[in-house]
C-alpha cells in the first residue's frame, strides 16, 4: 500500500534549457534548404549548433541540413554526413556544439525516431520546427523539449512540450530590413541615404508625439499615464545645456569634423600632385 | 536538325561569355547573414571564406557561402585546410547547394585591405575561376548602422601588367594605367527566396525604431576617426618611405648617366687620337664596366597599393563626417525645439 502511495504517473520535466534563442541566419539557412530540397521530399531536417548560455537559454547560432530519407514508420538518417559536416564546422568555430535538429512543417510521427537519435549526440536536445508550407496560415517557429512520461521509475512514453523561443532579429535589424526582406533590391543603400531614412523615421516618430500631445490637451483622446511618462522621461533625457554651452559644443565638433575633412582633402590634392610628378620625372 | 540547333546554341553561348563584362553581383541575404556572422564573432582577427554561386552572363549570383578555418603558418596545416574546402563542397553539393566556387570574402578592418596578398590571392582565383569576386566586410564600421559590403575585382589591365611583373614608370604610362585603375568595385544587388522574404515580413517586429537607426544617430563617431586618422598617417609614412626610394633610385640614375657620359667622351677623344695614329678605333661600349649595368627600377605596386588604401581613408573620413555634420545639425534642431 506504502509503495503504491509513491507510484505517481508523472512527467519528468528537464531542469536544464527553459528557452531557446534563434538568430535570424538559422531561418534563412532552413529556408534555403527547403528551396532546395531534393524533389520527393516532403521535408528538410537539420542539426542546429550553437550553445548553452550560463543561465541556461539556449543560443541557437548555425545550423546546417542532412539528408534523409523517410517512409510512414521508418525514418533513414545520413548519420556520416552529420558527422563530417559537424568535424567541419567545429574546425571553423570549436564553440559551437550540437544543441538540437531543426525541422520544417510541423512534429510528425517520425519525429521522435530522429529525436532520438540525438539526444544520444547531446543531452536535451531541442527540436525546431519551421512551419515553410503557412499551413496554420502565419510563420510558425517552434521550439520543443522532450519530456518523459514515467509511472515510478518506469518510463511510458515521451513527449514534445513547446518551450518559449525568443527569436533574435537584432543582428537583422543592423543589417535592415529593406535590404533583407524584398526578394530583389537593386543596390545597398550608402551612408548618407540611411541616414537621410533613419533621420525621415525620427521626424515621424516626433510628428506622432506631437500629435498625440496635442490630441491629449484638447481631450480628443484619453490620456493614458504611461505614455505621458514614457514622453516625459525622453524629454528629460535630452542634458540641460545653457544655449552658450552647447553652441560651444556644437562648434566645437563641427570644427573637428572639418579640420578632418580639409586634412583629407588635402591628402587627395597631395596625391594627384604626387602622381603627376611621378609619371613627370621618367623624362630626363 | 536538331544537331545544328544545339550548335549554334553553343555557339552563340560561347560568344556571349566572351563579351559580356561582369556587371553586378547578386547576393542572397543568406550569405551576407554568413558572412557577418562569421566575420563579426572572430573580429578583430580577420578571416575569409569562399563564396558559392553560379555566373549567369553578365551577373554573378553568390548563393551560398562557407567560411575557413582560421590558417595557420604550417604546412600540414595547410594541407588540411585544402581537404576541408573539399569535403565542405561535397557535403554542400549533397543537399543541392550550387558547387560552384565564384570568390571568397573576408574582413577587413578600417577598411585596410588593399595589400599584395589580396592580390596574390586574387592571381591565384583567377587561374581557376574565369570570373572571381571578393566581397570584402567591414564590422568596425557596421556598428554605425553602415552595411559595409563591398565586390571588388581586379581590372584586366593590371592583372596583365602584374603577370608580366611589370610595374616601372614607363610601361604603366604605355597603358596609361594609375593607382585608380588596380580595383574596380561592382556594384551589389540583394536577393531573397520569396520564402525568405515571406518570413521576414512575418518575423519584422511592429517597433517603429530598429537597431539600424540607433546605430546610425549614434552621436560619437571619434573613435572611429581616430583609428582612421592613425592608419592615414602610417600610410603616409610608408608613401614617404616609397618616395625616398625613387628619389634614390633617380639620383643613382642621373649619376650613372653622368658617369656614362664621361667615359664615352674620353673613349671618344682616346679614338680620336688612336685614329690620327693610324690605329682600331677601340669600341663605345664596354659591357663589362660596372657603370653600363643597369640600375633595376622598383616596383611601383606597393606605392600604388598605398595611394589606394590612403584614398580609402580620405573616403572614409569624408563619409563619417558628413554623416556626423548631418547628426550635429540635426541635435542642434533638436536642442532649439
Amino acid at each position: 500500500m506504502g509503495s503504491n502511495e509513491q507510484t505517481v504517473l508523472q512527467f519528468v520535466p528537464s531542469p536544464t534549457s527553459v528557452s531557446a534563442r534563434v538568430h535570424p541566419l538559422v531561418i534563412f539557412n532552413i529556408c534555403d534548404c527547403y528551396v532546395r530540397r531534393p524533389d520527393q521530399a516532403e521535408r528538410v531536417i537539420g542539426t542546429l549548433l550553437g550553445s548553452v548560455l550560463p543561465d541556461g537559454t539556449v543560443d541557437i547560432r548555425n545550423s546546417y541540413a542532412v539528408p534523409h530519407n523517410e517512409s510512414s514508420d521508418q525514418v533513414a538518417l545520413d548519420i556520416d554526413y552529420h558527422h563530417n559536416m559537424l568535424s567541419s564546422h567545429q574546425k571553423v568555430n570549436p564553440k559551437e556544439v550540437i544543441v538540437g535538429w531543426f525541422s520544417t512543417g510541423t512534429v510528425t510521427g517520425g519525429s521522435a525516431l530522429i529525436h532520438e537519435f540525438y539526444s544520444r549526440e547531446v543531452s536535451n536536445p531541442i527540436h525546431l520546427t519551421v512551419d515553410t508550407e503557412f499551413r496554420s496560415g502565419n510563420a510558425a517557429i517552434k521550439a520543443f523539449i522532450s519530456v518523459s512520461l514515467s509511472l515510478g521509475d518506469l518510463q511510458l512514453a515521451a513527449q514534445f512540450q513547446e518551450i518559449p523561443l525568443d527569436l533574435r532579429m537584432v543582428e537583422a535589424e543592423q543589417i535592415g530590413f529593406d535590404v533583407l526582406k524584398p526578394t530583389n533590391v537593386d543596390k545597398l543603400p550608402s551612408d548618407l541615404e540611411g541616414m537621410e531614412a533613419s533621420m525621415e523615421r525620427l521626424l515621424a516618430l516626433i510628428d506622432d508625439v506631437y500629435k498625440y500631445v496635442d490630441d491629449v490637451v484638447e481631450g480628443r483622446v484619453a490620456p493614458d499615464n504611461k505614455i505621458g511618462r514614457f514622453i516625459s522621461n525622453t524629454v528629460t533625457s535630452l542634458p540641460k545645456l545653457s544655449p552658450h554651452a552647447f553652441d560651444k559644443l556644437m562648434n566645437d565638433s563641427l570644427q573637428d569634423q572639418l579640420l578632418l575633412l580639409y586634412l583629407s582633402s588635402i591628402t587627395r590634392t597631395q596625391l594627384s600632385l604626387a602622381e603627376k610628378l611621378n609619371t613627370a620625372a621618367q623624362i630626363l | 536538325m536538331a544537331n545544328t540547333a544545339t550548335r549554334s546554341f553553343l555557339q552563340v553561348a560561347a560568344t556571349e561569355e566572351a563579351t559580356t563584362p561582369l556587371r553586378v553581383v547578386q547576393i542572397e541575404g543568406l550569405v551576407i547573414l554568413k558572412i557577418i556572422k562569421h566575420c563579426k564573432e572572430f573580429s578583430p582577427a580577420l578571416v575569409t571564406g569562399q563564396l558559392l554561386g553560379l555566373d549567369v552572363g553578365s551577373v554573378l549570383e553568390v548563393t551560398n557561402c562557407f567560411p575557413f578555418p582560421i590558417r595557420e603558418e604550417d604546412e600540414e596545416i595547410e594541407a588540411e585546410g585544402a581537404n576541408y574546402q573539399l569535403e565542405m563542397m561535397r557535403c554542400l553539393r549533397e543537399v543541392n547547394v550550387d558547387n560552384n566556387t565564384v570568390g571568397w570574402y573576408q574582413s577587413t578592418l578600417f577598411g585596410s585591405f588593399q595589400t599584395v596578398e589580396l592580390i596574390e590571392t586574387f592571381m591565384n582565383y583567377q587561374e581557376n575561376i574565369r570570373r572571381c569576386v571578393c566581397i570584402i566586410y567591414d564590422p568596425s564600421r557596421s556598428n554605425q548602422g553602415v552595411l559595409a559590403l563591398k565586390a571588388l575585382k581586379l581590372s584586366d589591365s593590371f592583372m596583365e601588367l602584374y603577370r608580366s611583373n611589370n610595374f616601372t614608370g614607363e610601361k604603366l604610362r604605355e597603358k596609361n594605367l594609375s593607382w585608380v585603375d588596380i580595383f574596380e568595385e561592382i556594384p551589389i544587388k540583394v536577393s531573397n527566396s520569396a520564402l525568405v522574404s515571406a518570413f521576414m515580413t512575418e518575423l519584422e517586429a511592429d517597433t517603429p525604431v530598429t537597431q539600424c537607426d540607433y546605430d546610425r544617430l549614434q552621436l560619437s563617431t571619434s573613435p572611429f576617426l581616430e583609428r582612421n586618422v592613425e592608419f592615414l598617417i602610417e600610410c603616409m609614412d610608408d608613401l614617404s618611405m616609397e618616395q625616398q626610394k625613387f628619389q634614390f633610385y633617380y639620383r643613382n640614375l642621373s649619376r650613372q648617366q653622368a658617369q656614362q657620359q664621361a667615359w664615352l667622351q674620353k673613349r671618344r677623344a682616346e679614338n680620336m687620337a688612336r685614329k690620327n695614329a693610324g690605329e682600331e678605333p677601340l669600341p663605345e661600349e664596354d659591357p663589362s664596366n660596372p657603370i653600363f649595368k643597369p640600375i633595376p627600377e622598383p616596383s611601383r605596386l606597393d606605392s600604388f597599393l598605398i595611394t589606394n588604401q590612403i584614398a580609402n581613408y580620405c573616403n572614409q573620413i569624408n563619409g563619417v563626417a558628413g554623416q556626423s555634420f548631418s547628426r550635429l545639425y540635426l541635435m542642434k534642431a533638436l536642442h532649439e525645439n
